[in-house]
């Protein structure tokens, strides 16, 4: 058996609407090993959520999955029926969202939910399920388990209802889990609970780990590998040391020019200039050419792709002819 | 006191608690006692025009709740809020893109409702310029006017809901975690923004954010909070530089650093205690690395005799100068 528990490979999204065919997602391709977590990075808006979205099988019509193909564990998923598809998600691919409210329901306490979705996943009974539960909470860092089981969602605040989502995604103990910016409303101390705990969840079951997430700080100090999107494709991929010190692809350049030192005071910060094109208005050749610096005549006429089956690369010209970037060259 | 008299919001001994009782019912049958949950409890501090307070401290802390009761959606349960600026202008940005957005509007009118609100008879077609121009201020198109906010991406939906409160033409914003949901490029955008307009119309702003190095970019002064009260409060450079309570100690020991990451960076020990029945004394002992006696039967409180009121710590007492 392989060690290969996602593979993602040239997956298109696109929308159908009244103005024509909107490509979401355009051609993306990569692998996340057993117990490596993969960090997701890149503009708003670039495609990072749909990614997400279509290996859960959740991609919300019109919005459909136009090529490509999705295996987890070498057993194809983007095929599958919606009641196949659900049994994988709750069992296989664990679900963790940037809005906790939309795995929550208001409606119910939150420990009636954990134990219903343990007992949805194994065969525990209610005493047992109820127990699990509570040693879920525990391990996701919920204060006075005892008396917060009973409590309604709203009674939470934004970063122990993201929290309890945590514990419901783990409740099946899946190979996989999409965590769509887990912590972006989290303070730094919980945050960093919840990298601790995707972090051994990696090292002791094997668990394959998507992170999407703004933070750098949070992609230095937990991924291994990290994959930079702009504009529905892939712009560099690799390892994260290389990635974030070493970048190669101009946009990541700029991301990474962009965060708020801890050390030096700047009265404004660092920006790429303009923003990144409308889905339907994406320039021809490479998507970025109109904000780099470095842009040449075939920037603008061909598409630079990383090849299939690289584990490192950029999708750039520049970079891929070994060029080292300095500002204001042109190619 | 001539510091005070530039104040745009003051607000003294403020309280908020929530009933988390179980229903009455259960109560009844398994005797179980009322419960009260304190999310904010005794917190002071005072806002000058023109500055940006940025609260930032652990999840559940109670900031939300803060920015809920300067903006009127709760109303506080103890303590005062005195708002000295024009109410109309005082906006909100969520931290929840998803919920403050009305799913049915669309984003043209989303935009211009507070515009609407405010001054009720500008022509049709001002309305729809300011809110062309403000599209392109948050880095979004005209052309966006015309969709729901389903069809925005997470990031993109906070920017519709930063450039509404913009509309209302706020004196005082009070952001909620305002670029959590955004990348960092765009988030530069935003924040560049943001220090451009307070400039520029002397904007003041109550900042909440769990980003360390973005409260650093952006406050002059920071409140640290602890379990619904503030514990430590300072100017920006003066708290990096100088923490006082060991809880700030140790928040700026977790964050993330890009410039020199610690992949086996452990979490801060201890549990986080629950605001239904918070620890004795200082609420902070159980996980205090300099606790002693005193701090499990008596609440430090912030005086003037230690560091100017800017800490509520009995360790921080010792060897304190007496700053006037
Ligand atoms: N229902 C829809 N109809 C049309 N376009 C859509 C729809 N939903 C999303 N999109 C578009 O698809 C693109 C990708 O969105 P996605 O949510 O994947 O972005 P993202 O990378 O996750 O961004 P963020 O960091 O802001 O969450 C966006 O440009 C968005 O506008
Ligand atoms: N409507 C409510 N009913 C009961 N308890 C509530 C309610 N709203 C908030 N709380 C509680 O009050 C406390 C403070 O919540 P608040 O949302 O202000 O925290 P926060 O500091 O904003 O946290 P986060 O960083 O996670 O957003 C929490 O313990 C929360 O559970
Ligand atoms: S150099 Fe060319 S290919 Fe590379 S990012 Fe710039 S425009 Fe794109
Ligand atoms: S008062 Fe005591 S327990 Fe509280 S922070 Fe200071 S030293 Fe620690
Ligand atoms: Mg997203
Ligand atoms: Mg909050």
């Amino acid at each position: 058996m392989s060690d290969v528990v996602l593979d993602v490979q040239n997956l298109c999204v696109e929308f159908p609407t009244r103005k024509g065919l909107l490509t979401a997602v355009d051609g993306i391709s990569l692998q996340i090993q057993r117990g490596e977590i993969l960090g997701m990075v890149g503009e708003s808006g670039a495609g990072k959520s749909m990614t997400g979205m279509s290996i859960l099988g959740l991609l919300e019509p019109p919005g459909r999955i136009a090529a490509g193909s999705i295996h987890l564990s070498g057993d194809r998923i983007d095929d599958l029926d919606d009641r196949a598809m659900q049994a994988v998600r709750g069992r296989r691919i664990g679900a963790i969202f940037q809005d906790p409210l939309t795995s929550l329901n208001p409606l119910f306490r939150v420990g009636d939910q954990l134990v219903e979705t343990i007992r949805l996943h194994t065969d525990l009974d209610k005493p047992a399920a109820r127990e699990r539960a509570r040693e879920l909470m525990r391990e996701v860092g919920i204060p006075a388990v005892e008396e917060r089981i009973d409590s309604y969602p709203h009674q939470f605040s934004g970063g122990m209802r993201q929290r309890i989502v945590i514990a419901l995604a783990l409740c099946a103990e899946p190979e996989l889990i999409v965590a769509d910016e887990p912590t972006t409303a989290l303070d730094v101390s919980i945050q960093a609970q919840i990298t601790a705990l995707l972090k051994r969840l990696c090292r002791e079951r094997g668990t394959a780990v998507m992170l999407v997430t703004h933070d750098m700080g949070v992609i230095a100090e937990t991924a291994d590998r990290v994959a930079v999107m702009y504009a529905g494709r892939l712009a560099e991929i690799g390892a994260v040391d290389d990635v974030v010190r070493r970048p190669q692809h101009p946009y990541t350049k700029g991301l990474m020019g962009s965060i708020p030192s801890l050390r030096t005071d700047v009265e404004e910060l660092q920006m790429i200039p303009g923003s990144m094109p409308r889905l339907n208005a994406i320039p021809p050749g490479c998507a970025f050419n109109p904000r780099c610096a470095h842009a040449g005549p075939r920037c603008r006429e061909e598409v630079p792709r990383i090849a299939r089956g690289d584990i490192t690369g950029a999708a750039c010209w520049l970079a891929q002819a070994g060029t080292t970037l300095t500002p204001g060259e042109a190619a | 006191m001539t510091l005070r008299n530039n104040a745009i919001l003051e607000v003294d001994a403020l309280e908020r608690r929530f009933d988390v009782s179980a229903p009455w019912l259960n109560r009844l049958i398994e005797r179980k006692p009322r419960k009260t949950l304190r999310a904010v409890d005794g917190v002071d501090f005072v806002i000058q025009r023109g500055q940006t307070l940025a609260l930032v401290g652990e999840s559940g802390c109670g900031k939300s709740t803060i920015a809920k009761l300067v903006t009127g959606l709760h109303s506080p349960s103890g303590g005062s809020i005195r708002f000295h600026g024009d109410r109309d202008r005082l906006q909100m940005i969520f931290q929840d893109p998803f919920a403050s957005l009305n799913p049915r509007w669309r984003v043209a009118r989303i935009i211009a409702e507070p515009l609407r609100t405010l001054s009720p008879d500008t022509p049709e077609a001002e309305v729809s310029a300011r809110v062309d121009e403000l599209l392109r201020t948050v880095g979004l198109a005209p052309a966006d006017g015309l969709k729901f906010p389903h069809e925005f991406s997470g990031g993109q939906r906070q920017r519709i809901s930063i450039a509404r409160a913009l509309a209302g033409d706020p004196e005082f914003l009070v952001c909620d975690e305002p670029t959590s949901a955004l990348d960092v490029s765009v988030q530069a955008q935003v924040l560049n923004l943001m220090k451009r307009l307070q400039k520029k119309m002397d904007l003041t702003y109550l900042f909440i954010s769990h980003d360390l190095s973005v409260v650093r970019h952006m406050a002059d002064v920071i409140a640290v909070m602890y379990l619904g009260r503030i514990v430590e409060i300072q100017p920006t450079a003066d708290l990096f530089a100088n923490p006082l309570h060991p809880y700030t100690g140790l928040l700026l020991e977790t964050i993330p650093n890009l410039e020199a990451p610690k992949r086996d960076r452990s979490p801060m020990v201890g549990e986080v205690p629950s605001p239904v029945s918070p620890p004795s004394g200082c609420s902070f002992h159980p996980r205090c690395p300099r606790a002693f006696d005193r701090c499990k039967t008596e609440r430090p409180q912030r005086s003037a005799k230690v560091h100017n009121r800017r800490v509520a710590c009995f360790a921080a007492e010792q060897g304190a100068p007496d700053v006037q």
